[in-house]
Formats: C-alpha cells, sequence, structure tokens
C-alpha cells in the first residue's frame, strides 16, 4: 500500500506502443496487497483497450484469488450529465433565495406563533410549567451574563464620557458630557449592547443544545412520548430571555453611567455628586423607558431565532456548526434592525 | 491454527473507578483467523477492543502486538502498529461532514505520492468491496441506512489493507438478510485479504457463521477460548446458558440444516 504510487509508475513506464502482448514475472511477489492487485487489473484493462494484453505469470494461488475479487469488485462509475450554467440556471438561483428568504420569514414567524400559542396554553395549565428549566435557564442567560455585560457597558461608559469631554471642551459644554452619556446610553447603548452580547452568547447556546437534541433524535423521542418540544424546549428557553434580558439591561444602564460618571471626574473634575444632580435634574424618564420597552422584543427576537436555527439542524455535525453561526449572525442583524425602527418610530412620533 | 501470534494480551486490568472491568486476562490472536468475542453486557468487550486499538491504555497488563510492546513504545511506533489495524466502530463513526467516498480517503491520505485520482479509484474499490453500490461513494452518513453506514465503516477500516480488523457488534442492528451477508462477506474478506479478525458480538448466527475460534468474557477475564463444538460442551452456567439457550438452539438448528 505504502509503494503503490511507485508500483503504477513503474507499470506506465513498462508499457511500450509496439507491444501486443506484456508480460509480468510475479514470482517474487512475497505479499500483495488490494491497492497493488487494483493498479494491475487497472493496467490490464487500459492496455485491453489498446489492444494489448497484460499477462501475469508465477502467481501464487492467494494472489489469483486477490486478483480475481478486486477485479469482480472494481466499480463500474455511473457519470450523471452536468447540468450546463446559463442565465435561466442563475434566474433559477436567485429565485429559490427569494422563495427560501420569505419561506425562512415565514418560519420565524410560526415559531413565534408557537411561542406565544404555548405561554397562554400554560397560563390556563399552570401546573404543566416547568419551573426548574426556566431558573437554569435564566441563570445560564442572565446570572452568568452578568459580568460580561457589567464590564462591557462600564468599558463603553468610559469611552463616551472621554471621547465626549474632547470634543465638548473645545466649546466650553464640558458639563454636557452628562447628557450625552445620559441619553446615548440610557436610550441606545445600553440595551442595544446588551442584547447584543446576548445574541452572541444565548442564541449559539440555543441553536446549539436544540440542535444536538435534534440530531440525535432526542425530539422525536419526546414527540413519541407525547411531551411537545415547544412547551418543553421553547417555552422556558425564550421566557428566561424576556425576564433576563430588561435585567441585564438594566445592569448595563447603572455600569454604564458608573463608568462616564468616574470618567468625568477623573477627565473634567465633574464630581460624583454633580453627575447625580446633573442627571436626576436634566434627564428625561423617558429615555429610560424609550431604552426598556426595545428589551422584550430583542429577548423575542433572539430567542426565536436561535430556537429555530435548533429545529432546522440535519444530521450531521457540520450543519451544527452551521446552523450556530447562522444563529448568532441572523440574531445580531435582526436586533440591530429592529433598533433601527424602533429608533425611526420614536423620531415620528416625537418621543 | 497457525501457532503466528499477532496480539498478546497478558494480566490485563481495566478498572472504571471501584468499579473492575478486567483482572488479569490473557488473550493471544492467531494470524488469519477470525476471532469472536461473546460475554454479557457490562463484561467488558468494547473495553478490551478499544485498550487494544490504543484508545484507552489499561491499568496494568502487557499488550504486544506484532511482537512489539504496544503500551510502552514511542509515539511513531504506534502509528505504524496503528497503521497495521483497522477498526470499525459499532454505528460506523463515519466523519458526519465528509462523504463516505471521503471518509474512506481519509486514511489513505497519509500515503505520500498517491495522487487524487489513484486515491479516489482506492476508496471507490474499497467501497465496492464492502458490498456498497457506486452511487454511495457521494452520499453523507446521514444519509444512509445503519447497514450501509456500517459498510462504510468497514470500508474505511479496510482501507489501509490492515492486517487485522476489530469489528465492534457488526451485525447488531441489522435484518436477518443484511447480518448473514455481512457474516459472508467478513468471511470472504478474511479469506481472501488473509484478514485477522477480531469481533465482539452477541449475535449467535456471526459466531456460526465467521468465527474460527471463540473467546469468552466472563468473570473479568477470558473464561474459556474454543471452537464453537467446543463451547457446547462447556459446563460454567453463563457459557451454558448461553450456547444453549433458546436462540441459541434455533441457530444450531438452522447450522445444522445447511451443513
Amino acid at each position: 500500500m505504502r509503494s503503490v504510487a511507485g508500483l503504477d509508475a513503474a507499470l506506465q513506464d513498462l508499457v511500450q506502443p509496439g507491444a501486443s502482448e506484456i508480460m509480468i514475472d510475479l514470482s517474487d511477489v512475497a505479499r500483495m496487497d488490494t491497492a497493488g492487485a487494483y493498479v494491475l487489473e487497472r493496467q490490464r484493462a487500459a492496455l485491453a483497450g489498446q489492444g494489448q494484453d497484460l499477462r501475469l505469470v508465477n502467481l501464487s494461488s492467494d494472489h489469483t484469488a486477490l486478483l480475481a475479487r478486486v477485479a469482480s469488485a472494481i466499480p463500474q462509475p455511473q457519470i450523471a450529465p452536468r447540468p450546463a450554467l446559463s442565465a435561466v440556471l442563475l434566474l433559477e438561483k436567485l429565485g429559490r433565495a427569494v422563495a427560501g428568504a420569505g419561506q425562512f420569514l415565514l418560519e420565524l414567524h410560526a415559531m413565534l406563533g408557537i411561542f406565544l400559542a404555548r405561554l397562554f396554553w400554560l397560563l390556563r395549565h399552570p401546573s404543566e410549567f416547568r419551573l426548574t428549566a426556566l431558573v437554569h435557564h435564566c441563570d445560564q442567560v442572565g446570572w452568568k451574563a452578568i459580568p460580561i455585560v457589567a464590564l462591557m457597558s462600564f468599558l463603553i461608559g468610559v469611552v463616551l464620557a472621554f471621547q465626549g469631554s474632547v470634543q465638548l471642551r473645545q466649546f466650553g459644554a464640558e458639563i454636557f458630557v452628562i447628557d450625552l452619556i445620559a441619553i446615548s446610553i440610557l436610550r441606545e447603548l445600553g440595551i442595544l449592547l446588551t442584547a447584543i452580547i446576548v445574541a452572541g452568547r444565548t442564541a449559539s447556546s440555543f441553536t446549539a443544545a436544540i440542535g444536538s437534541m435534534k440530531m440525535r433524535e432526542e425530539i422525536d423521542a419526546m414527540r413519541t412520548l407525547a411531551i411537545d418540544p415547544a412547551t418543553v424546549l421553547f417555552v422556558p428557553r425564550i421566557l428566561a430571555l424576556l425576564i433576563t434580558l430588561p435585567i441585564l439591561g438594566l445592569i448595563a444602564n447603572v455600569m454604564g453611567l458608573f463608568g462616564g460618571a468616574m470618567m468625568a471626574w477623573i477627565e473634567l473634575g465633574i464630581s460624583p455628586g454633580m453627575f447625580l444632580a446633573r442627571l436626576l435634574e436634566d434627564t428625561s424618564a423617558r429615555h429610560v423607558l424609550v431604552g426598556f420597552v426595545k428589551a422584550p422584543v430583542f429577548a423575542m427576537i433572539i430567542g426565536v431565532i436561535g430556537c429555530h436555527a435548533g429545529m432546522g439542524v440535519g444530521g450531521n455535525a457540520e450543519s451544527l456548526g452551521r446552523q450556530t453561526s447562522a444563529a448568532v449572525v441572523r440574531s445580531i442583524f435582526a436586533v440591530i434592525v429592529a433598533d433601527a425602527l424602533f429608533s425611526v418610530f420614536f423620531a415620528m412620533m416625537d418621543i | 491454527m497457525a501457532g503466528d501470534v499477532v496480539i498478546s494480551l497478558r494480566g490485563i486490568r481495566n478498572q472504571f473507578g471501584p468499579n473492575l472491568v478486567h483482572d488479569d486476562l490473557d488473550l493471544d490472536l492467531y494470524r488469519g483467523e477470525v476471532l469472536g468475542v461473546v460475554g454479557g453486557s457490562g463484561t467488558g468487550k468494547s473495553v478490551l477492543l478499544r485498550c487494544i486499538a490504543g484508545l484507552r491504555p489499561p491499568q496494568a497488563g502487557q499488550i504486544t502486538i506484532f511482537g512489539q510492546d504496544a503500551l510502552h513504545c514511542s509515539e511513531a511506533e504506534r502509528r505504524e502498529i496503528d497503521a497495521r489495524m483497522g477498526v470499525m466502530f459499532q454505528d460506523g463513526a463515519l466523519f458526519s461532514s465528509l462523504t463516505v467516498r471521503e471518509n474512506v480517503e481519509v486514511p489513505l491520505r497519509s500515503i505520500r505520492g498517491l495522487d487524487a485520482g489513484l486515491r479516489r479509484d482506492l476508496a471507490d474499490l474499497k467501497i465496492s468491496m464492502s458490498g456498497l453500490p457506486y452511487s454511495a461513494g457521494d452520499k453523507y452518513p446521514s444519509e444512509l441506512s445503519g447497514g450501509m453506514r456500517k459498510r462504510a465503516g468497514l470500508a474505511r477500516a479496510l482501507a489501509l489493507d490492515p492486517e487485522i480488523v476489530f469489528l465492534d457488534e457488526p451485525t447488531a442492528g441489522l435484518d436477518p438478510i443484511g447480518a448473514s451477508a455481512f457474516d459472508t462477506l467478513i468471511r470472504a474478506l478474511s479469506e481472501t485479504l488473509g484478514l485477522t479478525v477480531f469481533l465482539v458480538t452477541h449475535d449467535l448466527d456471526t459466531l456460526h457463521a465467521t468465527c474460527d475460534r471463540i473467546a469468552v468474557l466472563a468473570e473479568k477475564r477470558v473464561m474459556y477460548t474454543g471452537t464453537m463444538a467446543d463451547m457446547l460442551h462447556v459446563e460454567h452456567p453463563w457459557v451454558h446458558e448461553y450456547f444453549h439457550g433458546p436462540r441459541a438452539r434455533a441457530a444450531l438448528d438452522s447450522m445444522e440444516r445447511t451443513a
């Protein structure tokens, strides 16, 4: 097997165009494997096509049997004609992509519908509700995300204060850095960046968990045991997100303001007391509300996309990986799109 | 049986926490034979297979493969040994993101100087020798039935023309026709390729149809080895029950009818 490439080359060299018959003496061959036998048989077939004959002499009986077995096993390829590339084909591809995208949106809505239907069903049958699962997912989704969310928003507050102070100092309007930090964090950044981090952490873990269950037919097993996968798998997960994302957003807001206040103190000499006074005096509570209204929507988007991608996993490990990364990309993208729509809406409503 | 020992196990001990699976286990595998390993659930048949295949070192004992100490050799020597052995796992353990042909090509890639065309042809040959149709080469493992996955696993195990193959429950989960076709395949391959086969099974029909020798695992060691006929005379209660139970009688009857 190790030397098969060399043997093949040697056989090719042996061929002379004029000869009608080539004889190979195999009496010195101690051991032959399938690769060697295959190369010999292939050469024999190729020569037969040119009207030449390859004769193997002095074979041991074992080798004869091996050659016969290999010869009988050589597969006959069936080559399917490959469709030619054409404009029609490209159009068809485009059409399929568009239809696929529509289908995807439809499926997301179906997933949302299933979640809401099961949620309301559980409201009427509270004994069926799995509180342990909910608490477990709240721990996974919320509690364990606190350090990263807190650190990130603290740093965002620091960066905003620093950049804001550099710009505003030119106008002698350093004090407005407080408004800058408060409005941007409370209204937009706190909740948006939290949602993006949670999308990266949680959508992927939903997809991986549900997807690997799907892959090992555990979800089919649930169905046969009269357990509804939507009730058991989707509801606790999405509900945990709905509960914890606003809390994480609140933590992000507090930490962002804290970071901003620290930086304002160090960079501009605005004391924390002054920061707090101006914050309470100048910043309207509606900014906080505008921020928090978005949280449940983002939570829903992340949860639905994560669960949907998990159900899309097929039978192999590669599709699990593909769906997991797709879930992250889609949920981050969808969160940003939703945030943009919210901004337009609030601007039009003058809120 | 030719006296050429290819694998010898001496004093093997395997332990999972407080749970002792093997204690002072001895076993020899001779060149060219088909050895069937039987034993109740939990007697460590698969553990033994994993031990020899180098996937799990035993806590104590000595494994000699092709005359080399397999537990205390360098990594390069171990690779050399591994290249001469092939393992077929219970459900094929195929790489799920590769097609069947690519799966079989994986071990072939280790051969230097083998061009892609010839590698592909050799993979196709192995697929065909394992009894799969040509079209199976382009399929992914998830698109195959359980029996076809096993055959594809066998094709991959045979890719490098190993001298020893390990088969872990080759016929479990197959329909009787598929199982008996698999038995015939193993027998035919072992005869034409001169394979030595280490076969872990529960299937009495497979034992009848393929094995030259049977090793019974019980009480943490290899209790008995011998031919099928020898096994019928063993007095040990478990072995007696195994080879004389209702299912065994049916298998034996069918043997006698065809003989």
